[in-house]
């Protein structure tokens, strides 16, 4: 269905926010509450689609779209399942150290595709754990349950094992390996990660391991822009979906004179910018084309394209103004820089519905496509189906941008503020 | 008589197969004639000298020519090839070979720039190898045998050891000195991966003796050595497969820079298995097949050749440096203090033997400096050298001064000014655009720290940037340097235009406004 571009801004995101939280309706397993990472048949559950899923569910409560009953019914489902699953770390289980492998059975709940005890993935379940424990704060028999049972889950991760004998937390483990060989390097996503490590009553990182990572921040000058470089849009996204970052500043951020909201205004800006000047010549790209990020692509293959050889790539993380960029656009990523830059995200959101809107499917936005690789329509190729992560980003951050209910909840966590005050967070509402 | 089981006999014969020596053609032997004559004979020790260095490398000659200026009576020893590794299988043969890749590089992607393929593009093999003993031959005059004795240099050939504290001992000679300086560079580490030995190994030693390209080739070590001679191979037709232990390439560099590369490598057609450990090898047939790790999945490849890049281990073992005093590690080298001198004080170290930066370029600065130390008295430091460095991919990576994780680590708050090649209008009309210019400067001045240069001559953009950090030349500076239009260093002033559009603060902007109103 075509999306009109007569409607004003507030209902064009409600429909596709709405439209978006669909997909945690429709993707679940109410024997588990496990979430599947896509829509295509046969994908497994991605534990941080399931930390996204929790927290729509406090979205989907406020907008109307779900009743507290049954985010509630969901939410113990879920909770319980991550509680009294398997955590002896073997194999076929379900996690280890209080922390769960990336993917897993949507039946049976053990990990498949020999994934990895994942750090990060086990942080965005974490947030969103935190969240419902935050948002359900009656005290009902159930709602008790849920914030019993969120505290016992975040308690139980062993966040020093995490660091595997070093200062830096490793990005993962499997058991027949043992830690993935290289940590986090640079600016990332991680920052939600070192806070809630930071926060634990029980495992807590010490103060330095925050400190050791940030030295490896990089500020750079890009097109005349200022700030801590990341590539991916996402890395500008994740941390800040449940985190509040404005007018709050660590060390570094209070170096620089900036803090990590503005950052992720400016890294929009750069990713406009690149777009616009767009050295590579792929088709769309411009002032309302952008968004290039780790997401989904056309697949593996090189092609001759009106006389350019042209390297595809699958998933895949793509950046700017580095690399790689095989022009996949994640429209996806654009509406979760909403918060950031409004003014750039909704006249790319409007340029979308005009110029491809035969890429949005009942107003769901896929997680990519690329006009550059010919396809049915001016779209050129399109991501078949949906990811979890990029439907849970467009929710919580047209929401934070519409009522900015989970910053405002994530505030009252106490963890939050803990962990950030830990990492050297000061200023604005942590005052 | 000895017996050899039926594997045995296989690995033996894989082992023959390795090329220990070049083809005997004319350019080998114009060569071999400047490098190491057969006729040689060492001369007559006369008394004692001034200086004796050990190691005919590019620090041991540079330090024997400026000592001869000087008026010191020097000999030089060599137990190889003049030259050392730079001239015989380091920088001459391989940047040789690069050139003709990248030529094949060029020609495939010709249409790019708008010319038309060539409708074959046959890889001549042989041909490019002849090329490359032709260069090496040709560069081999400037310091041959003959030309270092005439620039009253002795000249000695042969296995040198210590023999005392102010003795070395060379073909049975025994030679006394007032001063030393070793120079014995440094060789290929040996991997310990079972297997690997008995089906034999290629390393910068003997890769360049190959006379046919290996139709499959692993790459071990994902370093300099490793990617410029992974994308030349894979250039001249050969499957390449690089496995890299860490998750990315080049890992001392800038991660973008590491990025950049492995897109390069893979548009090639490299096969990068990073975060990836080789395990074993065993050979089965005339392939060997190895046996690689990736995060606890195994998995094995066939390949007609390995090419082991992993690192350099110094030449110290055979000095006898027990019998001079002088303390080493055979991980490190010779223990030096920044005025190069090692633990004995008639004798100093330079090159690869000794630092850290095992380059060319760097063992001639260090051999420069131990020599005015060791003869004028000198005190120049080790330290106070800022030392540029490349890797010669497509494109090249060079880098200068501190890394912005360096400079965290030092606590000096660093910020860094970013030109993509996109942007240079001379990299863009020669269909160059891949790479950038960041330039890291302390936060609140235009003080350069470092630099590092993705860009397709890189290695020579360095320089500009070189010079201005060593004659503390600032952006500010850097900005009222006209440089030729159109030119791809302009990347450089363009970062410097950047910095000083960044000092017009808001308020002298508003100033500025105000005053442009009248």
């Amino acid at each position: 269905m075509a999306e009109s571009p007569a409607q004003s801004d507030e209902e064009l995101l409600d429909r596709f926010q709405r439209a978006a939280f669909g997909y945690f309706l429709e993707q679940f397993n109410p024997e588990n509450g496990l979430v599947a990472d896509t829509s295509r048949a046969g994908s497994p559950a991605s534990i941080a689609v399931v930390g996204f899923a929790l927290s729509c569910y406090a979205v989907g409560v406020e907008r109307g779209w779900m009743t507290r009953a049954d985010a509630v019914a969901r939410t113990l489902v879920i909770l319980r399942f991550f509680w009294d699953c398997s955590q002896d770390g073997q194999a076929d289980a379900t996690g280890y150290k209080g922390f769960y492998y990336h993917f897993l059975d949507m039946k049976t709940g053990k990990r498949v595709w020999q994934s990895e005890v994942s750090l990060i993935d086990t942080t965005l379940l974490l947030a969103g754990v935190l969240t419902v424990s935050v948002y359900f704060s009656e005290e009902t028999p159930s709602e008790n349950e849920i914030r019993k049972r969120a505290d016992a889950i975040y308690r139980r991760v062993d966040w020093q094992w995490a660091r595997g004998g070093g200062t830096t937390v490793r990005q993962g483990w499997k058991p027949e390996s043992g830690f993935l060989h290289y940590g986090w390097g640079g600016y990332d996503e991680a920052i939600i990660l070192y806070v809630l490590g930071l926060a634990s009553p029980t495992h807590p990182f010490p103060e330095s391991s925050y400190t050791k990572w940030t030295a490896t921040y990089q500020w750079e000058n890009i097109y005349d822009y200022e700030f801590l470089y990341a590539g991916p849009l996402f890395i500008h996204h994740f941390s800040q979906a449940w985190i509040d970052f404005a007018g709050i500043r660590d060390r570094f951020m209070r170096e620089k004179k900036s803090d990590y909201f503005e950052n992720s205004r400016c890294a929009t800006y750069v990713q406009r910018e690149y777009a616009r000047r767009n050295p590579f010549g792929f088709d769309g790209y411009g002032k309302d084309c952008w968004g290039i990020t780790a997401n989904d692509g056309p697949g593996f293959q090189t092609l001759k394209i009106d006389g350019m050889e042209r390297r595809f790539l699958g998933y895949a993380a793509r950046g700017v103004p580095y690399g790689p960029d095989d022009g996949t656009i994640d429209p996806c990523a654009v509406l979760a820089s909403l918060p950031f830059a409004p003014e750039l995200s909704l006249s790319a959101l409007h340029h979308f519905c005009v110029r491809y809107p035969e890429m949005i499917r009942d107003s769901r936005l896929p997680s990519g496509f690329n006009p550059t690789l010919r396809g049915d329509g001016p779209s050129g190729w399109v991501s078949e189906g949906y990811f979890g992560l990029d439907q849970g980003i467009i929710v919580l951050m047209i929401e934070n941008y519409r009522s900015r209910l989970i910053w405002n909840l994530m505030r009252r966590c106490p963890y939050i503020g803990n962990g950030l005050r830990r990492a050297g967070f000061t200023g604005g509402w942590l005052s | 008589m000895t017996h050899f089981s039926a594997q045995q006999e296989q690995v033996v014969q894989q082992d023959q197969m390795l090329p220990s020596e070049p083809p005997d053609d004319r350019f080998h032997r114009a060569l071999l004639h400047d490098v190491h004559p057969h006729a040689w004979r060492n001369p007559k020790s006369a008394g004692k000298y001034n200086l004796v260095v050990i190691g005919a490398g590019p620090g041991g000659i540079t330090a024997a020519r400026e000592a001869t200026v000087l008026g010191a009576k020097v000999a030089l020893i060599e137990r190889n090839f003049i030259g050392g590794d730079r001239l015989n299988v380091g920088c001459v043969p391989s940047k040789a070979i690069i050139r003709t890749a990248r030529l094949y590089a060029e020609m495939r992607d010709a249409d790019n720039v708008g010319a038309q393929v060539p409708g074959s593009i046959g890889i001549g093999f042989p041909t490019v190898m002849e090329r490359m003993r032709r260069i090496q031959a040709r560069l081999s005059r400037a310091d041959s045998a003959q030309r270092l004795s005439e620039a009253s240099v002795d000249v000695y050939f042969g296995e040198a050891h210590f023999a005392g504290p102010d003795t070395v001992e060379v073909a049975g000679d025994k030679l006394r000195f007032r001063k030393a300086l070793i120079a014995t560079g440094a060789r290929p580490l040996t991997p310990p991966i079972p297997g690997l030995a008995e089906a034999g190994y290629l390393t910068n030693e003997n890769v360049f003796n190959l006379t046919e390209c290996p139709r499959r080739l692993l790459v071990m070590g994902g370093g300099p050595l490793g990617c410029e001679l992974a994308q030349a191979f894979c250039r001249f037709g050969s499957h390449v497969i690089i496995a890299q232990d860490e998750p990315m390439f080049l890992p001392k560099e800038e991660r973008d820079a590491a990025q950049i590369l492995s897109n390069a490598l893979a548009r090639d057609g490299v096969e990068i298995h990073l975060n990836t450990t080789v395990v074993a090898v065993r050979v089965e047939g005339v392939r060997k097949v190895v046996d690689l790790v990736n995060d606890g999945d195994k998995f094995s490849v066939s390949v007609d050749e390995i090419l082991a890049g992993i690192g350099r281990a110094p030449n110290v073992e055979s000095l006898c440096l027990e019998a001079a005093g002088v303390r080493y590690d055979t991980e490190t080298g010779i223990y030096v203090d920044d005025f190069l001198k090692t633990s004995n004080r008639r004798i100093y170290a330079a090159g690869d033997v000794c630092l850290e930066h095992k380059f060319t370029h760097a063992a001639e600065a260090s051999a420069h400096i131990a020599l005015r130390n060791a003869l004028l008295l000198g005190r120049k430091r080790l330290s106070a050298l800022t030392i540029p460095w490349c890797t010669y991919t497509d494109p090249e990576i060079a880098h200068i001064g501190l890394y912005v994780r360096e400079a965290r680590e030092k606590a000096i708050p660093v910020r860094t000014l970013t030109i993509l090649m996109h942007d240079v209008d001379r990299a863009v009309t020669d269909g160059e655009e891949e790479g950038f210019v960041k330039i890291h400067v302390r936060e609140g001045t235009d003080r350069i720290l470092g630099a590092t240069v993705v860009a397709r001559h890189a290695g020579e953009m360095i320089n500009g940037l070189s010079l201005a950090i060593t004659s503390g030349i600032g952006l500010r500076d850097l900005a009222r340097v006209i440089h030729t239009y159109p030119t791809q260093a302009e990347a450089i002033k363009m970062a410097a235009d950047a910095y000083n559009r960044t000092r017009l603060t808001p308020t002298l902007k508003s100033l500025t406004r105000r005053w442009l109103a009248w």
